[in-house]
């Protein structure tokens, strides 16, 4: 049942939360306008908000000088390529424990949470040693499996909530009616789990994305993805605001997008299921 | 009933996912292990030999660590502090009616996706910078003299940073637990006469009371691992070197890698800590 809502209250709500949510929105908004400033307005005082002379110039100076796409690139291939490995190998696993349950089933879970507990500086200088060792200092592939692997408890553990929510009874009149274990994944299983899978995409994607221990670390020019390309803008080019601004709205504009649209999944898969 | 063969094959599924988790987790941690009994200093003479808890005790005797320690301890808290209760009262406000909620929702979530170290350079630059920082800007139309955030409110900075990075995730999980309380509850509280305040805090504080705890149990744990924030404004200066960023320029500045280990050991040792609480809650919930 509904409680009755007086205009006047859900006025008063409206406004109050707007301006809270354009506050904690401000920085963000903040540093899209002043991408498209030129330097000069950016440093303006008073500020300058909407009133300015808009110039794209700023984004076309951050690419040439600083070659934004080779980052870019680097985000991509190791932000998907670790989503997509992580995904090879947790389906079959989340899977299995989902639909096969063994005593072990939680215990296994929670090791595999506990992993995902281990601070990345306590093991710095041996991933470090073992990246020289492998010639993977710098190299895409180096962090797309060190991503993958920091992930994987993560992919795992939202796979598993969500295949537990497919009802076992289907599978099992499949199986009833003869389907055998391929027929059973291909035809029944894969087309209820595609939405958890693609959640549990975009979630990873975005966390890989955003990964800034590992790839500041353990990348340079060559593999350095944009939270390393950002960090190149720590002094003296921070200064001039409107490039600094340029840089990171390129930077934050694909996941802010994509994250949008998994605000559900970020609970779910961050509480490891302890909040729904 | 799972069948032989099925185990069978749910045992051969699990198997990837399983050895690499193992392999991620015992190969490293050993070796960092080793190393912290190890006197190693790469670029001074390579492995010197077994050093015995020299390296233990050293770590926790420099006259870095009690800061350090303090520095973590700081931040963590009072990134919990504000992200905790303004996290409260914004799931209560987003969870009114009012018009465009989705769109205020989203306002609101945007700065979890910020990658960290974007928004330590923005804030660092645009916003707290003494001379053409906006708050500067602000302080100068009140006449008031500008502040210089980083070297005089280091701290003050880094959380403000953090904790405007961490609010959204607090909020949007409040928010859902709240979404999961039985209105019925609170009409039935509201009709028999129970005041606002105290239907807040006898009907709706306990009940999220678990989204709370897991809140703070997960926040921690990455707050106690807080890197890029630091490393792009004040680098570990003005007495805002954390425990990680200790770690962090034992073994990679300095290379002093023994020393580094017996800290990342100690580090490992805490989180874990943190992490046996959080992982009771998340197997309540698995058995229920």
């Amino acid at each position: 049942m509904a409680r009755s809502v007086t205009p006047r209250r859900k006025a008063m709500f409206t406004i109050f939360a707007w301006a809270i949510g354009l506050i904690i929105f401000f920085p963000i908004l903040w540093t899209i306008l002043t991408s498209f400033k030129t330097e000069a307005d950016a440093i303006a005082y008073p500020p300058k908000f909407l009133f300015f002379n808009w110039t794209l110039e700023n984004y076309v100076v951050v690419q040439e000088r600083s070659n934004y796409m080779h980052y870019l690139w680097n985000s991509v291939v190791i932000a998907g390529g670790s989503t997509i490995l992580g995904i090879i190998v947790a389906v079959p696993a989340a899977w299995s424990m989902a639909f096969v349950p063994s005593a072990r089933t939680k215990d296994i879970l929670m090791w595999m949470l506990s992993t995902k507990m281990l601070p990345a500086v306590g093991v710095l200088y041996p991933m470090y040693l073992i990246f020289i060792k492998l010639g993977w200092l710098d190299t895409k592939i180096g962090l797309v499996v060190v991503l993958m692997l920091i992930n994987l408890p993560i992919i795992i553990w939202m796979l598993y909530t969500y295949f537990k929510e497919i009802p076992g009874e289907i599978l099992e009149a499949a199986r009833m009616d003869g389907a055998s274990l391929k027929e059973e994944i291909l035809y029944v299983l894969t087309p209820m789990a595609i939405p958890g899978i693609a959640s549990t995409i975009l979630l990873n994607v975005i966390l890989a994305w955003n990964e800034s221990f590992w790839t500041l670390n353990l990348t340079a020019a060559n593999a350095g993805p944009l939270t390393a390309f950002i960090a190149s803008y720590s002094s003296p080019e921070g200064l001039f605001y409107a490039k600094l601004s340029a840089a990171s709205t390129m930077a934050i504009a694909p996941i802010l997008i994509m994250g949008w649209f998994s605000q559900k999944q970020l609970v779910r898969g961050l509480t490891f299921g302890a909040v729904k | 009933m799972a069948t032989k063969a099925s185990r069978t094959a749910a045992r051969i599924m699990m198997a990837p996912a399983v050895i690499l988790l193992l392999g991620w987790m015992l190969v490293p941690l050993v070796m960092t292990l080793w190393f912290s009994f190890r006197n190693y200093l790469p670029l001074r003479g390579g492995d010197l030999g077994f050093a015995g808890f020299d390296n233990y005790v050293r770590f926790v005797t420099s006259s870095s660590f009690w800061p350090a320690v303090s520095a973590t301890l700081f931040i963590v808290v009072g990134v919990l502090i504000i992200t905790v209760t303004l996290g409260v009262l914004l799931a209560l406000l987003l969870d009114q009616p009012m018009w465009g909620q989705g769109i205020v929702r989203i306002l609101v979530i945007a700065p979890f996706f910020v990658m960290p170290t974007v928004s330590g350079l923005v804030w660092k630059n645009m916003f707290l910078d003494s001379v053409n920082g906006l708050f500067a800007q602000v302080f100068k139309f009140f006449g008031a003299a500008p502040i210089e955030f980083l070297s005089q409110m280091p701290f003050f900075t880094i959380i403000l940073i953090v904790s405007w990075q961490w609010l959204p995730f607090a909020t949007l999980i409040l928010l859902t637990a709240i979404q999961s309380l039985d209105s019925e509850q609170l009409e039935a509280a509201e009709m028999d006469g129970a005041p606002p305040l105290k239907r807040f805090w006898f009907i709706i504080v306990p009940h999220l009371s678990r989204a709370i705890t897991v809140v703070i149990l997960i926040q921690t744990i990455f707050l106690l691992s807080v890197f890029a924030e630091i490393y792009v404004t004040t680098a570990g200066a003005f007495g805002s070197k954390t425990l990680t960023y200790l770690i962090f320029q034992r073994v990679l500045e300095s290379q002093n890698v023994g020393l580094g280990s017996a800290g990342g050991v100690y580090a490992i040792i805490l989180a874990n800590i943190v992490a046996i609480f959080l992982m009771r809650i998340v197997g309540k919930n698995l058995d229920a």
